[in-house]
């Protein structure tokens, strides 16, 4: 059973940050080139860590699975970045960004790491202008902020719809910045198949080089996952296609705990799912909410156009059901409305998983240049994908998988259960507690690479001996590495009937049905029997042409699918053992009479950190208790 | 229930570029595409079509992608001879099915350029990109030395100009369209969101030289001015940066030539 | 001092030494027509202004050898860029390949170079060498002796005073044209260095950094004015010889045999 002490420092809460990085042990600059640092993933959190790291003498080498550090995913992120810089003489501080992230994480997070999270937040911003991130601006020349969801200030920082592509090129450039002065050696197309662990301690990892398909061993003195989340377990999300859970899922198996892997976020407005082929869901801003309105057929199966429904057919069920909040409930609420509706058969769209979101109103009210002005580039987006004009017909939309607050078990220094691997961004668990709220992925990323992790890292480093990195031809490695080339010979050589995307598909739609918007027991408990079958059948009659020596997509692919359907059996155990609602994890026997989520700070105020116990044996199910010191856990409420 | 979608499920004709390594030739095989829906993706009827393949055990098409919303830049494919397709504006992976008529002939190839050597089918290696990027397009910043953000005011007209140029997906499309294989949009695109914002000034200079330097060693041909690089360019990104960047290099020659050099020596006390 | 290296060296510099040298060549090819036009005056004119030009010793070909040089360069570098594009573009050809926006003008440059060049050289050994067509050039007797009937004026200052006898280079240029091959042949070629040019003139801009959206279109709207305007200047002189417009006179004996 592992021990899991969380290491938060004594001492008032605001003090906790700043009294640590004055304890905590540092290691002389002659030193840190003897220091070997393993970072896998370059998106926000890796390519911040990296960077700093090497701009701090340590020796780093990067490997990421993309052809270049650039593509990692937090490109894609639209809205924003939080931080508590009050700019706007607003009322904002440190401790509201705090309190505004704990509560909206539904009093699941630590306090201690959100503090910190908070405080380091101011310190971003100016790390990214200094960078040259060309974040908007007012005619004055300074920074201009905009609200977003869960706040009542104004504190998000953002470069038009692309917050995330320039906070991550502003990373890659100071990534690239170490690499070109050869402080970071950096591998791309670079697969982590495997973590070593050497007299349990991380020391290394197992690399397939995806071009190639050679496999090499990697030993260092720390190694640093920061490799993103699981959200393609459900196969359709807003996730890019090749974001995975195998390097935290090997980390795992290794030994690091999992941490409450059943918290998901689910974003209500998407667009919805037009057939069996659909690769992925993109994502329509929630500010859409402000004057669209959200409505579904009366009847089931009335098959009319939508401009052919009187309005006494129509059923705006948010405005019915929240009249205080309409339609701008809270995302989950809105989520798990709109799939009521669905179920209940008046789902609209040829697959009738769909609500209206209609304009018509504010088109009437504001006329159509107005709403062109604000939110032409989204009706651009929506046109582009389906054909159809949100001018003239209301834009369907769905509810879609787009964040994973669950992740990698860590203590306050971002290290893992298994000394000297530490979990930075969305792969770890830390802040964001049981429901993320918007604008804060890119700040913790930002956060735990640039701000944090470049002190914790080196507490860990000083009680290692410099050069006592073991080599390469540890037995560990070595069993390591027939544990990837058997995996690899074993996809190959299956020769089955079916892609893996048959497999992936039909795991997303189990997790789905069962592990999505609204969770009950019956449903995860037949999710518990579905997905080792699933398991039982990918590994019968998975079919992966071609060979492990060569780039081959369908092999990495399958790596990917078989660690998300072990990874999927574990989110619905996660489920089914948190009988509460909280955040993003909503069981159905849970509810207040409103809907809202039922928690039982009693019984569930603390981290369920999940631990492998080998191939076919239950994990064990550790826990650690939420103490909280300066908060009082209390219902969410937003009316 | 509204069935939005009239058109009928319809076929078309692939030649896709296959090449199975980079020292391997490569030639066109033709792959029939059925029932696909308008509202497919381009990327999803390869997905289709990759599906058959491994069900009838035949190697599937290698293609690059990953976000599949037009801002990740891995999507690379040439359709039809134009770099991301028909559209404007719009990466591969934001192309639609609904682009194309029942019968058309589709050609899939790789974004061509010595600088971009085919790694396999529709994949090529655009490492050159990263290295360019390494030689000078960043602002160093260490972690922990920023000013506060707001000491520094930047007209709203810079910042906006600068975000313009930074929007770049570092696809290559750039110089897959380019006649002469030429990397000027990309390497003008960081120039110009570096050197308009006052942050970018103190390594200005240095930038450009190192960048432009680098890019001509690794093999991209020169820029002859028919901006079929911004006109292919997803994000839009306009041929004025390169203008720009043509007057900053001149101006960094000048300066580099003519600047007093400092006397330079120890380390004080 | 890298200077010569980074112009001589890299792309964006040899492209800079293109859009120099062009501008000079765009400079002396503008001055040489508007010289040219006067041809449309009394022979006076034309031929004040040559014997002038000649009289300008050094200057001359201190003018020359800068043109030559300008020239030289200007071809280097083109040929230098060409094959360095030409490895650029890679090994393997794309199977379809499509034109998105670029100008007409722009995609057939090395194709107009390469015929104005030869244009270059027959018009030089036609007109400064003599070497073809010498029948109408300067060695011919008859053509060295045209007597000025007033003062030919530069700038205010007279030049060339009535009554000096200069070269006949008016009835020169009226029966060097009189093939109808040539003058075809001039005016393909004017046309092609006009189609050149559109995209040149324009082009200098970009790569001097002077242009941007704000301004492009004026700027495009005042090249292609401007290439026509030559091209119209420059093919009017061949098309009056062409089409009768312009005929040279018939040599009297008494002209000509006058001290």
């Amino acid at each position: 059973m592992a021990t899991l002490d969380s290491k938060i420092p004594s001492g008032p809460l605001a003090d906790k940050w700043r009294k640590h990085k004055t304890e905590i042990k540092l290691v002389n600059p002659a030193n840190k080139r003897k220091y070997e640092v393993i970072v896998v993933g370059a998106g926000l959190a890796g390519a911040s860590a990296a960077a700093t790291l090497a701009d701090l003498g340590y020796k780093v080498k990067c490997f990421v699975f993309h052809d270049s550090p650039r593509r990692a995913h937090s490109i894609a992120a639209q809205g924003g970045i939080n931080a508590a810089k009050n700019y706007q003489n607003d009322g904002d501080s440190v401790h509201r960004l705090f309190y505004d992230t704990l509560k909206g994480g539904d009093y699941r997070a630590r306090e201690a790491n959100v503090h910190r999270l908070a405080e380091v937040s101011v310190n971003i911003i100016d790390q990214c202008v200094a960078q040259g991130v060309p974040f908007a601006r007012e005619y004055g020349g300074l920074l201009a902020n905009r609200s977003f969801g869960g706040a009542q200030v104004s504190r998000t920082f953002y470069a038009r719809g692309q917050t995330g592509q320039q906070l991550l090129l502003g990373a890659y450039s100071a990534l690239s910045r170490m690499v070109g002065a050869g402080a970071v050696d950096l591998h791309t197309n670079s697969e982590m198949l495997d973590l070593v662990v050497v007299d349990g301690q991380a020391k290394g990892v197992i690399i397939r080089d995806l071009v190639t398909g050679e496999i090499t061993r990697h030993s260092a003195d720390a190694v640093i996952l920061a490799t993103g989340g699981y959200g393609n377990v459900f196969n359709h999300s807003t996730s890019a296609r090749g974001s995975n859970t195998t390097a935290i899922w090997r980390a795992y198996k290794r030994g690091a705990c999992m941490a409450n892997p059943c918290y998901t976020q689910i974003h209500p407005t998407c667009i919805p799912v037009s057939g069996d082929y659909q690769s992925k869901l993109t994502l329509m801003s929630e500010s859409l909410r402000n004057d669209g309105r959200i409505w579904a057929p009366r009847k089931t199966g009335d098959n009319r156009a939508p401009a052919e429904i009187p309005e006494g057919d129509r059923d705006y069920y948010l405005e019915r059901l929240y009249p205080s909040f309409g339609n701008l409930a809270p995302r989950d609420i809105a989520s798990r409305a709109a799939k009521r509706v669905c179920d209940e058969g008046r789902g609209v769209g040829p697959t009738g998983l769909g609500v209206y979101l209609d304009f018509a109103d504010a088109i009437h009210r504001l006329g159509e240049p107005a709403v062109r002005e604000r939110y032409g580039n989204l009706f651009d987006i929506y046109h582009e994908i389906t054909a159809e004009s949100a001018y003239k017909s209301p834009m369907r939309i769905y509810p879609a998988v787009h964040y994973t607050m669950g992740g990698l078990w860590v203590d306050y220094n971002l290290m893992s259960n298994v000394p000297g691997l530490f979990v930075l961004g969305e792969a770890n668990f830390s802040d964001h507690g049981a429901n993320r709220l918007g604008a804060s992925a890119l700040m913790q990323g930002l956060a735990d690479g640039y701000f944090v992790i470049p002190y914790t890292v080196g507490d860990y480093l000083a009680g290692q001996k410099p050069g006592s990195r073991p080599s390469v031809d540890a037995p560990e490695f070595k069993q390591a590495e027939v544990n990837v080339r058997g995996m690899t010979t074993r996809f190959i050589s299956n020769k089955g009937q079916q892609p893996v995307s048959y497999f992936h598909k039909k795991l997303g739609k189990i997790m789905w049905e069962h592990c999505g918007m609204a969770r009950t027991k019956a449903g995860l408990e037949a999710a518990l029997q579905k997905i080792p079958a699933l398991r039982d059948e990918f590994n019968a009659s998975v079919n992966v042409p071609g060979s492990g020596d060569t780039l081959n997509q369908s092999l990495e692919q399958a790596g990917r699918v078989a660690d998300f359907i072990e990874l999927g059996e574990l989110m619905c155990r996660d489920a089914l053992t948190r009988e509460e609602s909280c955040g993003g994890h909503f069981r159905e026997e849970y509810q207040h009479p409103d809907g809202e989520c039922k928690r039982d700070d009693e019984k569930f105020g603390h981290v369920a950190a999940w631990e492998f116990q080998g191939e076919g044996k239950a994990p064990v199910r550790n826990t650690e208790p939420l103490n909280y010191e300066f908060t009082k856990m209390s219902v969410r409420n937003y009316k | 229930m509204v069935a939005v979608n009239t058109q009928q499920p319809f076929s078309v004709t692939l030649r896709v570029w296959r090449q199975a390594g980079p020292a391997q030739p490569g030639k066109f095989v033709e792959y029939a595409a059925k029932d696909l829906s308008p509202n497919m993706s381009f990327l999803e009827m390869l997905d289709v079509v990759n599906d058959e393949l491994t069900v009838k055990g035949e190697e599937p098409i290698a293609f690059a992608h990953d976000c599949r919303e037009g801002i990740c830049g891995t999507c690379s494919c040439t359709i039809n001879g134009k770099p991301h397709g028909p559209g404007k504006g719009i990466a591969t992976c934001q192309t639609y099915m609904r682009s194309f008529k029942d019968g058309d002939t589709i050609f899939v190839e790789p974004f061509r350029a010595r600088a971009f050597p085919v790694v396999k089918d529709l994949i090529t290696d655009r490492t050159a990109f990263d290295t360019i990027t390494q030689a000078g397009g960043f602002i160093t910043a260490r972690a922990g030395s920023a000013p506060d953000a707001n000491a520094l005011p930047i007209p709203k007209g810079d910042a906006d100009l600068a975000m313009d140029a930074a929007q770049c997906i570092g696809c290559g499309a750039c110089v897959a369209a380019c006649k002469n294989a030429s990397a000027m949009l990309f390497v003008s695109a960081k120039v110009g969101h570096l050197g308009l914002l006052p942050q970018g000034q103190a390594e200005r200079d240095r930038r450009v030289l190192a960048m432009v330097n680098t890019m001509d060693t690794l093999g991209f041909g020169s820029c002859t001015n028919q901006y079929e690089c911004s006109a292919a360019c997803p994000k839009l990104i306009s041929h004025d940066f390169i203008a720009r960047m043509n007057r900053d290099y001149l101006k960094a020659t000048f300066r580099d030539a003519f600047k007093p050099a400092p006397a330079g020596g120890g380390g004080g006390a | 001092m890298n200077l010569v290296g980074n112009l001589f060296g890299s792309s964006i510099g040899r492209k800079i030494l293109m859009a120099v040298t062009g501008l000079i060549l765009i400079g002396f090819v503008i001055g040489h027509l508007v010289g040219n036009l006067q041809v449309f005056s009394h022979p006076d004119k034309l031929n004040g202004y040559a014997h002038f030009l000649r009289s300008l010793g050094p200057a001359l070909w201190i003018a020359r050898i800068g043109l030559l040089v300008a020239v030289v360069i200007h071809i280097w570098a083109a040929t230098v860029l060409t094959l360095e594009s030409k490895r650029a573009r890679g090994g393997e050809p794309y199977g379809v390949k499509t034109w998105i926006q670029a100008t007409l003008s722009s995609r057939y440059m090395r194709w107009t170079g390469v015929v104005v060049l030869a244009f270059l050289l027959y018009h030089l050994a036609h007109f400064t060498l003599g070497v073809v067509q010498s029948d109408t050039f300067k060695e011919t007797e008859a053509l060295r002796h045209y007597k000025m009937t007033a003062d030919y004026h530069v700038l205010g200052f007279t030049v060339v005073r009535a009554g000096s006898e200069v070269l006949d280079v008016h009835r020169m240029v009226l029966l060097g044209f009189q093939p109808l091959v040539v003058a075809i042949f001039y005016i393909i070629a004017v046309g092609l260095l006009s189609l050149h040019l559109l995209h040149g003139m324009d082009s200098l801009f970009q790569t001097l950094g002077w242009r941007n959206a704000r301004w492009a279109r004026s700027l495009r709207t005042f090249v292609m004015l401007a290439c026509a305007a030559y091209f119209i200047g420059s093919a009017a002189i061949p098309g009056a010889v062409l089409t009768g417009l312009l005929k040279p006179v018939p040599v009297t004996p008494s002209v000509a045999a006058h001290p």
